[in-house]
């Protein structure tokens, strides 16, 4: 019976066909979902800022929690499964803007950022997006299904869409 | 900078000032809310939690919970956020009350106007409790400005405050308030100091920094 793994904030994880992966609630955050297809591997990142060189942090850094290293490392971990990396495919969503006053600036549009951090990422590692559900302000669950490629949005009152 | 800490440094001394802010605040909260819905209106201790981001959602009832999120700009003395955060049905518990029952949505149903202008004024004034706690615990001037509103997933309304956190640490400072009318309410409570704030909050509690 098909299961569905749970993704985490600042979080990064692998599913196996006929599996599903999921991560729930992605606000400003970006949902990043890789396979080959053809390949039963399928990968789901949850990331939260855009730069991990931009913080200064006393401890190791936070894969999971950036873009940069979140994406480096969801790619990592595709190809230790056997993955081609050249042949591997992206769908993202999240990176909304939740609330429309944000007086902080290192706040200001973090949604914009993290989905052109994941962006550029991907583009450097030439791995397309091939499709993407992306900015406006409400919030976004999301599961993808590496066998089929699907990646099923939910938003509240709206109807679910796959993408 | 002498003010800049990181959250790790801050975390032991701030966690006991923010269950004395919790306290005070919802004191407050509650004392204001009871007045606003003519109701007398308990509470139960505020429970100050330090959590993984990972957790928190379960904390406030699961990530996909639709919760009414009010965030608030903070000026003065210090700088940044707050961000109240309350369960659906709960706060239209608190806006049917506020209108007496007129003209009021259906459970399930989103907000009308009225309801959404009910409810920042709700959020107004829970989170102008906490702001005055903290201004009376520290003798800082500390005023809110721009309220905002939406109604989404706790996941989602989360990652501003978590986003905020992230930017210093790997964990949120979460204030959880229970609120007891004819019904029970879970109110949520962040405070969301920007980085060079921390360090004037201490400060000014007498807590010295490194």
């Amino acid at each position: 019976m098909a299961e569905i793994v749970k993704v985490g904030m600042a979080d990064l994880n692998l599913c196996q066909a006929p599996d599903g992966i999921t991560t729930l609630g992605l606000g400003s955050c970006v949902g990043v979902a890789l396979r080959e297809p053809g390949k039963p591997w399928g990968g789901l990142a949850h990331v939260m800022l855009p730069d991990s060189t931009a913080i200064n942090s006393n401890g190791p850094v936070n894969i999971p929690k950036f873009a940069d290293t979140g994406v480096d490392e969801l790619i990592k971990r595709m190809v230790g499964k056997g993955c081609n990396k050249a042949k591997l495919v992206a769908k993202i969503a999240g990176g909304a803007q939740m609330f429309a006053h944000t007086t902080n600036d290192k706040m200001m549009r973090v949604g914009d950022r993290n989905v052109e951090a994941v962006k550029k990422k991907l583009a450097q590692h030439h791995i397309p997006i091939l499709a993407e559900d992306t900015g406006l302000n409400y919030g976004r669950t999301v599961i993808f299904y590496p066998e089929t490629g699907d990646f099923v949005i939910r938003s509240v009152g709206k109807p679910d869409k796959t993408i | 900078m002498a003010d800049t800490m990181s959250l790790n440094d801050v975390n032991s001394m701030y966690f006991d000032v923010l269950k004395e802010i919790g306290n005070i605040g919802a004191g407050n909260a509650t004392t204001a809310l009871a007045q606003m819905l003519g109701t007398k209106v308990d509470m139960s201790v505020p429970q100050v939690s330090l959590l993984e981001f990972k957790d928190v959602g379960e904390i406030v009832g699961g990530e996909e919970l639709i919760m009414v999120g009010i965030l608030l700009g903070v000026e003065g003395d210090i700088t940044g956020s707050i961000m109240f955060m309350i369960e659906k049905e709960g706060a239209r518990h608190l806006t049917n009350k506020l209108m007496m029952g007129m003209g009021a949505s259906q459970p399930g149903e989103d907000f009308n106007e009225m309801e959404l202008s009910a409810l920042r004024e709700v959020g107004n004034i829970i989170t102008g409790a906490y702001l005055n706690a903290l201004s009376g615990l520290t003798n800082l001037c500390i005023y809110p400005s721009t309220p905002d509103l939406t109604v989404d997933m706790a996941g989602a309304i989360l990652s501003v405050p978590a986003i905020q956190f992230g930017i210093q640490g790997d964990q949120i400072l979460l204030i959880k308030n229970n609120f007891f009318d004819e019904v029970e309410l879970d109110g949520f409570f962040i405070l969301l100091p920007d980085v060079e704030s921390y360090g004037t909050i201490l400060k000014a509690l007498g807590i010295s920094s490194l």
